[in-house]
């Protein structure tokens, strides 16, 4: 293969180029060293992520959950190629277009989104996926059909990227911690939508049948801890 | 142009500091240090601070060469922090005020360390690294609030380090702290040890108990000051991890360290390479800054009152819970 890379975008942890394997529009992520950390932990870390993040895309393919495809995995390189949605747009960015654009539809569009993310959340937690980094930035959307308008008209999928921090475990505390996660993400982010969480958290809530109180019951207690964490200067 | 006075008290330190539109006057401090092996507790902490408070007091109005009646405005931490040693500090200010005839100001604790910092160092609009004994936090500024976007589930960086220098019986002097990173810089041998990032967010916890449990074990094996490094080399890289991350998803290009963690030089150092990668600036004070302080909570409560804020003196009360989100900033508009 002809390295004829274009960068993407340089993330906190990640480089990413575009290119086409194997007549695929392919995306790959290139975790570079980190000359701030210990070379060991740098490569102990990077390793781990690279084959979390493989892992779970794996796993997430059996639960029926968008991921993109994966390719191939080159420890080496400290790479991974998957497959690249050429028309895409996180879920941060959706969300600040809707406040800036003011569209009559906004608590509509916000509605169908929080359950769609609410309910993909709960199927990860369902497969004992704990994600390790839910945020706004870390889901996406692709448009379901041909349409210009897919965006304004809400006609798209979730894809979830980014599983270098999951892992896999089915204990209710790390479901806990995984909510209060991206809770803490959207309140950072979107603090002009208050409310979106709760949307979220209805849907992940009522999308399916297993049990859930534990969870619930975890995810309450991380967030008191949580709240409490402003201590001794 | 306002002069301020600020008294600070929410842990082992005993500030007082006085401020005239940004330029500090005075600035005093006294350390309550406990013998090796123990740590700070509330009733003798607060103890410390009843004995020192007086001298402290006439010291920094010595210094500043300012009468009583020049200053405009008495501030005090109001949280968080421990309960008897902020209540010490909130008596004092609130007597000095009504004798004085004076408003009073209380001010949260990890806003103060954020304006002394953007201060001392000039940066405009940071992300703020917060790293102390009680706290660890990843803050940006958005929309009138300091919003957390990331920070630790159970115990604070320094927290951990304290502890850990409490199992080594490392002296407490001048702090628990400094004497872990003079120990890391003689370490070579590195001890991988659980290295815990939940998106934004981190946890020490673990690695206390690990290195708790296997203390025996591992010192065998290492020496005292190969721990000490590997500890510092991983729960600094989690640090800069996580900061890096915050930029990355606010878009930012300054990093501002502040807290009585925030002057570890390698703390600094490590935060200084990811910076210069992604081509960001990096802002850090030193020990008379980065530690607990009267002059910070002199400063904050300075550009409060300048904006207009006023407090009644029937809320002039302490708090050991006060989130940093909880403060509206009616002092910038950006």
């Amino acid at each position: 293969m002809t390295e004829d890379l274009k960068i993407l975008k340089q993330g906190a942890e990640a480089k990413l180029y575009i290119c086409n394997y194997l007549g695929r529009p392919t995306l790959i992520k290139e975790r570079f060293v980190k000359n701030y950390r210990h070379l060991d932990l740098d490569t102990n870390i990077t390793k781990e992520r690279i084959k979390n993040e493989a892992r779970s895309i794996v796993r997430c393919k059996t639960a029926g959950i968008r991921t993109p495809a994966l390719y191939l995995v080159d420890f080496e390189r400290r790479r991974i190629y998957m497959e690249h949605f050429e028309r895409n747009v996180t879920v941060k960015d959706f969300i600040i277009n809707l406040t800036k654009t003011g569209s009559e539809n906004e608590t509509n569009s916000l509605n169908i989104l929080a359950k769609m993310i609410g309910e993909t959340v709960r199927t990860l937690h369902d497969t004992n996926i704990i994600h390790g980094d839910l945020t706004t930035s870390n889901i996406l959307l692709i448009p379901k059909n041909d349409n210009d308008n897919w965006i304004q008209c809400c006609e798209f999928h979730l894809v979830m990227i980014d599983f270098g921090l999951s892992y896999v475990d089915s204990s209710a505390e790390d479901k806990g911690v995984d909510l209060y996660v991206l809770e803490r993400a959207l309140i950072s982010t979107h603090n002009d939508y208050p409310e979106l969480f709760n949307k979220m958290y209805d849907a992940y809530k009522s999308s399916s049948k297993s049990n859930i109180k534990e969870i619930i019951s975890k995810y309450e207690e991380v967030r008191a801890r949580g709240r409490k964490r402003t201590m001794v200067g | 142009m306002v002069v301020a006075i600020g008294f600070e008290g929410s842990a082992n330190k005993l500030g007082i500091g006085i401020v005239k539109d940004g330029e500090i006057l005075a600035n005093c401090r006294r350390t309550y240090i406990t013998p090796p092996g123990e740590g700070f507790l509330p009733r003798e902490t607060a103890e410390h601070h009843q004995q020192n408070i007086h001298e402290v007091l006439q010291e920094a109005l010595d210094q500043s060469g300012l009468n009583p009646d020049e200053i405009d405005v008495v501030c005090y931490t109001k949280g968080p922090g421990m309960g008897a040693p902020l209540m010490v500090c909130a008596i004092v200010a609130r007597t000095c005020a009504k004798l004085w005839k004076k408003p009073i100001y209380g001010v949260n604790h990890c806003i103060g360390h954020i304006e002394m910092g953007r201060l001392i160092t000039k940066a405009n609009n940071p992300t703020v690294l917060y790293v102390s004994g009680g706290n660890t936090q990843i803050i940006a500024y958005s929309r009138k609030r300091y919003r957390i976007f990331g920070e630790t589930i159970d115990i604070a960086v320094g927290n951990c380090l304290d502890r850990f220098a409490r199992v080594l019986k490392l002296s407490n002097a001048p702090s628990p702290g400094y004497n872990i990173e003079q120990a890391a810089k003689k370490g070579k041998k590195y001890l991988p040890l659980p290295y815990c990032v939940k998106g934004m967010d981190v946890s020490f916890s673990g690695i206390l108990s690990y290195m708790e449990d296997k203390i025996d074990e591992l010192l065998k094996e290492y020496t005292p000051e190969d721990l000490c490094y590997s500890l510092q080399e991983t729960v600094f890289a989690m640090l800069v991890e996580i900061t890096e991350r915050a930029m990355a998803h606010c878009g930012s290009d300054e990093v501002l360290i502040v807290g009585g963690v925030g002057c570890n030089e390698r703390l600094q150092e490590m935060m200084g390479v990811m910076c210069h990668e992604r081509e960001a600036k990096i802002f850090a004070t030193d020990e008379r800054f980065c530690i607990d302080n009267g002059v910070m909570i002199a400063y904050a409560g300075a550009l409060a009152h300048a904006s207009g804020t006023r407090m009644d003196f029937k809320d002039a009360t302490i708090t050991q819970r006060y989130r940093t989100d909880d403060v509206l900033v009616t002092w910038r508009d950006d």
